[in-house]
């Protein structure tokens, strides 16, 4: 199909302004925490102060006691409530290991956060003070910090599972057996890099809140949660608590930002379920900010070994990649995916042969438990081959956009077979980057940094590029069947048309801070040729939305808005047999522009959708056996993922007395097909960029040799102000994925993925004349100060 | 995010503040902006017994002109100081110190003298009125007394006031000309500085100290000796860490603070010599 | 319990109120003005920021008995005849907000910038904003819905 038969309207492409603000402008939205539930116990979770300890004894006596407090109960204390433990729903392999996790522990403690106690209280005052009242004797045991003593097994966090390795999953491809080791012996270059991942904390401005109201006598329980996933939450649940399904219901309010650290089935969800059922009384929870650095997920956490090897011309011929990811205490929803997802994506944007060698490890620590985080494995892959590619050029004594050049997969290549087998939709690199290099002035700062970066000069100028591929839009079910995820990757839509002819559109995405509202109204309006003021959008309640796989992974446009496009083809369909009958036509003699059905060749033999949805309604004179009613419910599976590319550019200044980095500009260029609504676009870009940029400059979650996490609050985990970070020149190009008829993929994550390379790389360019050649993140002042110093030492 | 709970008393001046603490004893704390103290108690990392409020006591908060100093009353807020007409004309490094406190919303806010007796060497202000050669008067049981600034900060958060003693007034010498230097590096703008630097310069004399370079704020007396003694900027930063006994912590260790106060140390000179 | 006097919003509240209670406490539960949201637990992130006195500070860091006697503003008090304040206005026209749980501090925040430097420089309204933490628009459209209110 091409974009002129989507089309017929004008609105898709415009920066509609969002409907979603005046609610959240003027203080009225709702999100968890801001309903008012009468009568509602709180709850507060006393959590471990050790990484790793077992728990002797738990006198709650005194806490019991206070006034307000009405229940105190340990994980022992609760354990014949659940019908299982916490879901974990990716067994990456069959022989994967996965700990017994339950929302409060048993016997061991296995990270700092880790829930020993609930309180339950009238207050939630009293439910705090209630915590510090509750005495737990530890016998304190010996952490897994490290990774890769991780590996070593000597201190085991799991004894029971004998091994701190989750899973080794491999990824080997190879044209002719051994043909990656031959690459690598008879290659002109080779780089070998090690790349270190720090832990991110997601850091949702909203803190995760809960509340499950239950109906004593009905039997059926609401549970209001500030999740991406009310859907998956919503069986999991029934499946952990034993409830049945029908009987549970999930509402996300507003919620506050996700960034993949409300994909998620938590403790207190289960907690709040479980506790209001045994109680008959809605139970609530809010989550503290430094509780929420602990016991929320953690994102990234990868160590990456990656070797690349080239011809004389640097055309890359393989690449071998081995990646320990940090799971930490246990494996929560998809904890054990998350590296995988980028498994496919160290080859980058590059054409290389099917030489391609890809471990990953999975290992147990001491420490919160990792996650989806903005991005999810493929910031990772992506930070290691662009990297990586630097390191190639400057062996290489090139240009690493000149290298980049030399491996793009060209625009004529698309759609384009990948060594791994998937299909990459559309692409243009090379427009992408040439246009970032004119938007960055690559040569015109190349020159100035010639001039600039002299010995004794005290700011050194410093240009960085990465060109990425997104492999997003998840997924194909089939895809995720052969990675071993238990759910499919569609997404469902229901277009109502109501007898007024305004429409309801209900989506299975669950949007926080996306504007799905505005742009789902965007494409209904396009499709139906009826105002978007007139259509509204529901989602977010499995009553309302009864279907649905919810919102991550850049998925939501690609397939759910596809989805609700596929349900509006269905209602068009429909109406046309009505028209037809209503026009005494034939349906194969109508056409539909504009919201109206035409008789081709004769435009004044018409009838408006407007008029065709009260005929629906009254069903009065309708085509034999036609139902009434004017609604289509669609389920989309893509045939394929979506991927978005784009090149990014960073130019920065590095004052190396100090160590410190100061961004000049940043420019991203980025292509996500047809673009919705390009405020929207854009909106995303400069958040998940600043994203980016805030590993690369800023973030890391700091452990002590013990365990603690040195980084619990905001004070000491640095997401920069607006005072910290530059402003953006975004860009596009606009390549329309061939795979969906809207020509859309995700742009949700692009911004992330492709900003700390950029950053990195502009970072180590500007050193680069004092032979400085690797840093891990965050370059924080005291890091670049580090690498010059050990550069001079070595030189 | 909930303190502990505690008793409040509002006073509503000084006498009645330090008849009040002394009728409490050590459970109690004065409590001026709030803004050292609050965010303690929130993570219940300080849980007084009972909290003083003194932020009423309206005759504590002014800018005074006194000939050769500028006398600020204690509770007179950062927001006050940066945007003092007086403090700008006589004592430009105090204004500019006070603006680069916290973010607005704290300046409009904490106060001078909280800022003061919470004695945080990681906090703009300690240093900058060490530097500048401050006095500080204190009121307590037994009548009035002042406290030279290089003798108020005793170790990390300890001062020399006494439990039952309040800081009412902060007395700066006017800078009459003297060129000056502010240097706070940090990560984010909102930030404590990882080092700081407050200095001044004129015909002979200066006054350069340091925040975050130790348990208590540091005057860097060895380097303004060495100017004394004809040593250039230059030479005179290198001894910018005599005095100073800094920590390693998530944004630095020791050795970097020692390195970053030499550098800081003479670029504030540097800009003392500009302006 | 001690007794406070505050004016919300122009209305005025008689109530009684823990020592302890923090004025976005007070605001949210006894109030019910649940636009104030909590973001942190450190005076790091902005999202309580409402104006007292007229001028923007932060909810979290303040005893409501602090507040005895003064004039608080919050998210709820801005808009006038249900038409927006031009800086929430500007917000939206200039996609300033996603997810909108930092908005109305970073709102408040705003516009006691405004009130103290009418036409502020880019610069200027950046390290007004340093006190307000956003994980979602990269700053870059908040800065630009500041200037655009500033420019009105």
């Amino acid at each position: 199909m091409t974009m002129t038969d989507v089309r017929q309207n004008t609105i898709i492409g415009t920066r509609l302004l969002r409907r979603e603000d005046p609610a959240l402008l003027t203080g009225e939205a709702k999100f968890t925490n801001d309903l008012s539930i009468p009568g509602a116990l709180h709850l507060a979770v006393l959590r471990s102060p050790h990484a790793h300890a077992k728990i002797i004894s738990i006198n709650s006596k005194s806490a019991a006691e206070l006034p307000g407090v009405v229940a105190v109960y340990t994980g022992a204390d609760l354990q014949s409530m659940w019908a299982g433990p916490m879901p974990c729903a990716w067994a990456v392999t069959a022989d994967m290991k996965s700990p017994q996790h339950f929302p409060l522990a048993i016997s061991t403690v296995n990270y700092v956060g880790d829930g020993v106690a609930a309180v339950l209280a009238t207050s939630e005052t009293a439910s705090r003070d209630a915590l510090d009242l509750i005495e737990v004797e530890y016998e304190v045991l010996k952490p897994v910090v490290d990774l890769e003593e991780a590996m070593t097994d000597n201190v085991l966090v799991h004894d029971e599972l004998g091994t701190n390795r989750s899973y080794t999953w491999n990824l080997k491809i190879e044209a002719t057996e051994g043909c990656v080791e031959e690459a690598f012996t008879s290659a002109a270059y080779t780089v070998s890099e090690r790349y270190v991942q720090q832990r991110l904390l997601p850091m949702a401005m909203e803190t995760r809140a809960v509340a499950a109201v239950p109906q004593p006598f009905g039997g059926d329980i609401t549970l209001y949660s500030s999740t991406q996933v009310p859907h998956i939450l919503k069986v999991m649940t029934a499946l952990t608590l034993g409830i049945p399904e029908q009987q549970v219901r999930v509402i996300a309010p507003s919620v506050g930002g996700g960034f993949g650290s409300k994909l998620n089935v938590y403790a207190e969800e289960l907690l709040c379920v479980g506790l209001a059922r045994k109680h008959n009384v809605p139970v609530r929870w809010v989550e503290e900010r430094s509780e929420n650095a602990q016991s929320t997920i953690h994102g990234r956490g990868q160590v990456q070994y990656i070797e690349l090897a080239a011809d004389k011309g640097g055309k890359l011929t393989a690449i071998r990649v081995r990646i320990i990811g940090d799971m930490g205490a246990y494996l929560q929803l998809v904890t054990p995916g998350i590296p995988l997802l980028g498994a496919f994506l160290y080859a980058g944007v590059y054409d290389i042969p099917h030489a391609y060698d890809f471990s990953c490890t999975g290992v147990f620590t001491t420490l919160t438990p990792t996650d989806a985080y903005r991005g999810a494995g493929r910031p990772e892959a992506t930070y290691a081959i662009e990297t990586a590619m630097d390191a190639l050029a400057r062996k290489m004594g090139i240009d690493p956009f000149d290298l980049r050049k030399r491996n793009y997969i060209q625009q004529e290549q698309f759609p384009y077979t990948a060594f791994s087998g998937l299909t990459y939709d559309s692409g243009n690199h090379l427009a992408a980057a040439e246009k970032a290099a004119g938007l960055a002035d690559y040569a015109g700062v190349r020159a100035r940094q010639a001039k600039q970066n002299v010995t004794g000069a005290t700011k050194r100028l410093g240009i960085g590029m990465t060109s990425y591929f997104e492999m997003c839009g998840l997924a194909p079910s089939r895809v995720l069947a052969s990675l071993n995820y238990s759910a499919g990757g569609w997404e469902s839509a229901t277009v109502r048309i109501l007898p007024t002819a305004k429409v309801q559109v209900v989506t299975g995405t669950s949007p926080h801070g996306q504007g799905h509202e505005t742009s789902w109204a965007m494409i209904a309006s396009e499709k139906l040729g009826i105002p978007a003021e007139d259509i509204d959008v529901l989602h977010s309640d499995t009553a309302i939305a009864p279907l649905g796989l919810d919102t991550y992974g850049s998925r939501s446009l690609p397939v759910g808005g596809v989805a609700i496009a596929g349900a509006c083809d269905k209602v068009i369909d429909k109406a046309k047999l009505i028209a037809a009958h209503q026009l005494e036509c034939s349906a194969d003699d109508l056409e539909f522009i504009g919201g109206v059905f035409n008789v081709k060749g004769s435009p004044d033999r018409n009838m408006p959708l407007a008029a065709i949805a009260f005929q629906a309604f009254t069903a009065h004179n309708l085509p034999d056996g036609l139902e009434p009613n004017l609604e289509a419910q669609y389920t989309y599976d893509p045939p394929n993922f979506s991927w978005p590319f784009g090149t990014h550019m960073c130019t920065l200044e590095i004052d190396i007395e100090t160590g410190q980095v100061e961004v000049l500009k940043y420019v991203a260029v980025d292509d996500c097909g047809v673009q919705i609504n390009p405020l929207i676009v854009e909106g995303q870009v400069h958040g998940g960029v600043i994203q980016g940029l805030a590993q690369a400059l800023f973030e890391e979650a700091i452990y002590d040799e013990d365990g603690n996490l040195k980084t619990s609050t905001l004070a000491e985990y640095l997401v920069p102000a607006a005072s910290d970070v530059p402003s953006i020149t975004s860009d596009f190009t606009v390549t329309p994925s061939p795979t969906n008829q809207l020509g859309v993929k995700g742009i949700g994550e692009a911004g992330t993925i492709g900003a700390a390379p950029t950053v990195m790389n502009a970072v180590i360019d500007a050193l680069s004349g004092l032979g400085v050649t690797h840093m891990d993140m965050p370059a924080s002042p005291h890091h670049v100060w580090l690498a010059i110093k050990a550069a001079k030492a070595t030189s | 995010m909930i303190p502990a709970a505690f008793e409040y008393k509002r006073a509503t001046s000084a006498a009645e503040a330090i008849s009040l603490i002394g009728q409490y004893g050590d459970d109690a704390k004065f409590l001026a902006g709030g803004h050292s103290l609050i965010p303690l108690m929130k993570l219940r990392l300080a849980q007084p017994a009972m909290l003083i409020d003194i932020g009423r006591i309206g005759d504590l908060s002014y800018i005074k002109d006194a000939g050769d100093h500028i006398a600020i009353g204690a509770l007179t807020r950062h927001m006050d100081i940066e945007t003092s007409d007086v403090l700008k004309a006589h004592i430009p490094l105090l204004a500019h110190a006070a603006s680069q406190v916290g973010d607005a919303q704290v300046r409009h806010r904490g106060t001078i003298g909280g800022s003061l007796a919470h004695a945080d060497s990681a906090s703009d202000l300690p240093a900058t009125t060490l530097a500048l050669g401050a006095t500080y008067v204190a009121q307590g049981p037994k009548g009035e007394r002042t406290i030279a600034a290089k003798d108020f900060y005793m170790g990390f958060l300890e001062s020399a006031l006494h439990p039952s003693e309040m800081l009412t007034e902060i007395r700066v010498p006017k800078m009459t000309g003297a060129g000056w230097g502010f240097q706070k590096f940090n990560r984010r703008a909102q930030d404590w500085a990882i080092v700081g630097v407050a200095a001044w310069r004129s015909n002979g004399s200066s006054g350069v100290a340091l925040v975050n370079m130790g348990s208590t704020p540091i005057l860097a007396s060895s380097v303004s000796t060495a100017l004394t003694g004809g040593a250039t900027i230059a030479e005179a930063a290198e001894l910018a860490a005599k005095e100073a006994a800094p920590q390693d912590d998530l944004n630095a260790s020791r050795e970097y603070r020692v390195h970053l106060a030499k550098v800081l140390v003479r670029r504030a000179l540097e800009d003392a010599s500009k302006k | 319990m001690t007794k406070i006097n505050i004016t919300v919003n122009g209305d005025t509240h008689d109530d009684e109120v823990e020592p302890r209670t923090l004025l976005v406490h007070y605001l949210r539960e006894k109030l019910g003005l649940t636009g104030t949201n909590i973001g942190c637990d450190t005076s790091s992130c902005g999202a309580c920021t409402v104006h007292l006195n007229g001028e923007a500070v932060k909810s979290c860091t303040i005893l409501a008995v602090q507040a005895d006697g003064t004039k608080i503003t919050t998210i709820e008090g801005l808009s006038k005849d249900g038409v927006m304040h031009p800086m929430q206005q500007a917000f939206m026209e200039n996609h300033g907000l996603q997810c909108g749980y930092c908005t109305p501090g970073m709102v408040m925040a705003a516009i006691g910038l405004l009130n103290e430097n009418p036409k502020p420089t880019e610069r200027d309204v950046r390290l007004g904003l340093e006190g307000n933490l956003c994980r979602c628009t990269g700053y870059h459209n908040i800065v630009k819905s500041v200037l655009a209110a500033a420019g009105k």
